[in-house]
């Protein structure tokens, strides 16, 4: 085996796994986190373990990862039931449910680290938040890539990653068999319920599932990358699509790409500017944040940047729709076109664009500043026009308007392109013609100049 | 530690410092108690949570600013750095809730986690930097009541003060706009400035009490005081006195258990002592308090089984078929005790007061059941049967209606003027 793929072997492999295993295994239940509006579950979990950790360590007398592991869990659980007891018993809503629990059992956890048998013990508040995964070497990894066909090679491999794998298969298959039940609690826990699959028992299962990935992999990576972890990659692949299945996928790739990506991106980046390698849990999380804002930004339906593209081209719909009504009404009243000053004293500060809009359309031709509908034009805002005044009938014959109530909303329904009537009466209530649905250009009886 | 001491501590005469630390821990516990109302009514307790971690990077920040510059480290700056991490990340928090569909929860969850680590990545690289000067930063982030020194005191106090006099008295709009934010919108009040003035509360105390209980436990006091509050009533300006006392006395507790052993971090003891007194609102709370609850259960219970045991001992009485009445020794001494049953040695037989209250019970039974029977459509919506007095509930017509029906079956149920009212 070439020597850097030695080294890699052993400096690398154990934190670039242990750091894929958790951010998966998280990212995958973290999507029913955040639609349950469980969010910050995660991170009252990992704050709350503390007490656990240390009872488990007076108990047990050393660090060794099993005992540590059932402490946390033992703690993770019990939170889990607390704000639930909380929440029924006070009344209480989640987030300060959660708050109350966490906050009170961290304290109790900073408390008992002072006990007299703990002084001068590496435990400390500092390991549990920030996680140091690139400690995680794998001293004894073989330098014969024979060695590694046999699983007594991976039993030297550090603890941690059996551990994190296990926590892992337990997510997924909980996912994976439970789907269905996860699905309908978790978008509609009533019906749920009512289904025969109750949403209490889904809630708590689904809850202790994620305090077993929560404590088994804030050992190995540090308790703000299963928060990142737990929250992002779901937030992100909500961003990104509307069904369920391709949500869970979604974010799965997400968790990966920002933990290799950022494991990579902490170790090489800094040295860009010339500095050492940073901290890689916290790589991994501004990874994970950084692509959340890219799919915040240019998501293709859900994006600020999509939206905004979107709204804009409506309110330029709303515009040209606005223009055209404003040009058919000045050729009702005889004239034959109007000056653009004219016309943005009635349509306001957007005239300009709707011109060019319309114009690009073919819809108004303007001469020398003069704007007149073409033939397309009428066509086109008659049919605007006798959507209107069809509403404009229909809100004071049907719907109890008063004649003089009704321009403001029929000025808004106007744009709504369906929906209107095949058949209705010659004038509005205001005793304008309606103009019929027919093609201009084959019944001359249309143009407004000629009514 | 003697009993002198104690009572030197807890009467603010263990020293001037000792005196100013537990007034500032003290201060600090009831604007932690009063703002954090507003943001428990906002539904946003963990947004201290959010901002306590969305300061890391500002804290970091500022330290990599001033070593950068070679200014000397003061408290100041790094606050100042915290302060504008966390206003960032109320944006960040609004922006994140406006222009997108994830909900609030998750967009705090993004917040605390990414700021947090951008905060581990600025720590990672100042610990690299050779020979700064970062001792201190470490305890700065985890908090130390215990090292907290008179000035801090002074300058919490101050902080605390402000927040105190800002939540005073802007409390109607802030109300307004935790309960019915479209209509303080429809009366023109800027509300996106009262909600970012609350939050910009919530973020002072936030930095302020990173000094003293730490990032993590100053969490603490922003959520249970106003969380036992809401235990105790429904109004908001006496939420507002309880929260802050409770706060307060959080504050002064646990200052003084940490004048007293200066080896436990006080900053977890005042967590605690806000904990201990909300399991005591848990528990004792009148109306929402668990102990409360479960004693009018018993209650209710009891006035069942009294009154069923007094319905069928007046059907015995009167010598309709009635079920047999369910013995019970506590039940019966108790009927005994209000004068409802005199307790002989062939069981309990009624009082006159035990007999008017059985035949009013089967009066109403009987009327009840009528009614189930010929309006059987309405009836699921009057629930607690057994009590309510038929006449209170529905109409005099009515009544004489299901009193003919009853009688047309053969069955007379006894009147008011025998039995009932």
């Amino acid at each position: 085996m070439p020597q850097t793929l030695h080294n890699f072997m052993v400096l690398d492999f154990a934190p670039l796994l242990a750091g894929l295993l958790a951010a998966v295994s998280c990212g995958l239940l973290g999507n029913f986190l955040v639609l349950r509006k469980l969010s910050l579950m995660g991170d009252a979990i990992s704050h709350s373990v503390l007490p656990g950790l240390v009872i488990a360590f007076l108990i047990a007398q050393s660090r060794a990862p099993l005992p540590m592991l059932l402490g946390a869990l033992a703690a993770g659980v019990a939170t889990v039931v607390l704000v639930e007891l909380l929440k029924r018993l006070g009344k209480l809503e989640p987030g300060a449910a959660m708050g109350v629990v966490f906050s009170v059992l961290f304290a109790l956890g900073v408390l008992l680290l002072e006990h007299r048998a703990l002084r001068g013990m590496d435990l400390d508040a500092d390991c549990v938040l920030h996680g140091q995964i690139e400690y995680r070497i794998w001293a004894a990894a073989p330098t014969e890539l024979s060695a590694y066909l046999s699983l007594d090679t991976w039993a030297t491999a550090p603890v941690q990653l059996r551990i994190l794998l296990i926590s892992l298969v337990i997510s997924a298959v909980f996912v994976v068999v439970f789907f269905k039940e996860l699905r309908i609690a978790s978008f509609d826990p009533q019906a749920s319920t009512a289904a025969g699959i109750s949403a209490s028992v889904m809630h708590y299962a689904l809850m202790i599932v994620v305090a077993v990935a929560t404590v088994a992999s804030f050992e190995a990576v540090g308790s703000i990358l299963v928060i990142a972890m737990l929250i992002c990659p779901a937030a992100t692949a909500r961003l990104l699509t509307d069904r369920l299945k391709s949500q869970l996928w979604v974010s799965v790739g997400v968790a990966a790409t920002s933990a290799v990506g950022g494991y990579y991106a902490g170790a090489f980046v800094p040295g860009l500017f010339g500095l050492d390698a940073v901290n890689a849990a916290g790589a991994i999380t501004v990874v994970s944040g950084l692509l959340l804002l890219l799919a915040v930004l240019f998501s293709p339906w859900h994006g600020v940047i999509a939206r905004a593209v979107r709204q804009r081209r409506v309110r330029l719909d709303v515009l040209r729709d606005d223009l055209l009504g404003a040009l058919y009404r000045i050729e009702e009243s005889g004239e034959d076109g109007a000056e653009l000053a004219d016309l943005r004293a009635v349509l306001g500060s957007g005239t300009q664009l709707a011109v060019r809009s319309a114009s690009r359309q073919g819809l108004v031709s303007g001469d020398r500043g003069r704007i007149a509908l073409t033939d397309k034009g009428r066509a086109e805002s008659a049919g605007l026009i006798r959507r209107h005044r069809l509403w404009e009938h229909y809100l004071v014959g049907e719907a109890g308007f008063r004649p003089d109530h009704v321009h403001e909303t029929a000025e808004r329904l106007e744009h709504l392109r369906e929906q209107t009537p095949r058949r209705g009466p010659d004038a509005d209530p205001h005793g304008k013609p309606i103009p019929p649905e027919s093609d201009p250009n084959t019944d001359p009886s249309i143009d407004p100049r000629g009514a | 530690m003697t009993t002198s001491e104690l009572v030197d501590v807890l009467l603010l005469q263990g020293g001037r410092n000792t005196t100013l630390v537990v007034m500032g821990t003290t201060l600090l516990g009831v604007a932690a108690g009063l703002v954090g109302v507003f943001a428990l009514l906002r539904r946003r307790s963990l947004m201290a949570d959010t901002l306590s971690h969305a300061a890391l990077p500002g804290i970091a920040g500022a330290f990599l600013v001033i070593s950068a510059f070679g200014m000397p480290r003061s408290l100041g700056v790094l606050l100042l750095g915290a302060t504008v991490a966390g206003v960032l990340g109320v944006l960040a928090v609004q922006g994140l809730t406006r222009y997108t569909r994830l909900r609030e929860d998750a967009a705090m969850g993004i917040v605390l986690s990414v700021f947090f680590g951008v905060g581990i990545v600025m720590l990672s690289v100042i610990q690299n930097r050779p020979g700064a000067g970062q001792a201190g930063l470490k305890s700065f982030i985890y908090g130390q009541t215990a090292a907290m020194s008179p000035t801090d005191a002074v300058s919490i106090g101050v902080v605390a003060v402000f927040c105190l006099i800002a939540t005073l008295l802007l409390q109607k709009e802030f109300v307004a706009v935790c309960f019915q934010d479209e209509h303080a919108r429809s009366l023109g009040w800027p509300v996106g400035v009262l909600d970012l003035a609350m939050m910009a509360l919530v973020v002072i105390v936030t930095v302020v009490g990173l000094q003293s209980v730490g990032v993590i436990l100053i969490v603490a006091m922003l959520i249970i005081p106003p969380a036992a509050a809401r235990l105790w009533t429904d109004r908001v300006s006496a939420m507002l006195w309880i929260s802050a006392l409770i706060g307060g006395m959080s504050g002064y507790s646990g200052a003084c258990v940490s004048a007293l052993f200066p080896r436990k971090p006080a900053g977890s003891v005042i967590v605690l002592c806000a904990g201990a007194l909300f399991l005591l609102s848990l528990l004792l709370a009148p109306r929402r308090g668990v102990l409360g609850e479960f004693l009018r259960r018993i209650a209710g219970r009891v006035r069942l089984a009294t009154d069923h045991a007094l319905e069928s001992l007046y059907e015995r009485e009167i010598g309709v078929e009635a079920s047999p009445p369910r013995r019970g020794v506590l039940l019966e001494r108790l009927m005994a005790l209000r004068g409802l049953v005199v307790l002989g040695p062939s069981g309990p037989g009624l009082t006159e007061k035990g007999r008017e209250r059985g035949a009013r019970l089967r009066r109403n039974h009987l009327l009840w059941e009528q009614y189930l029977i010929s309006h059987a459509d309405v009836a699921p919506s009057h629930v607690d049967w057994s009590v309510d007095q038929v006449e209170h509930v529905l109409s005099e017509d009515l009544v004489n209606q299901l009193e003919r029906a009853l009688a047309s079956r053969g069955v007379a149920p006894p009147t008011p003027a025998e039995g009932g009212r």
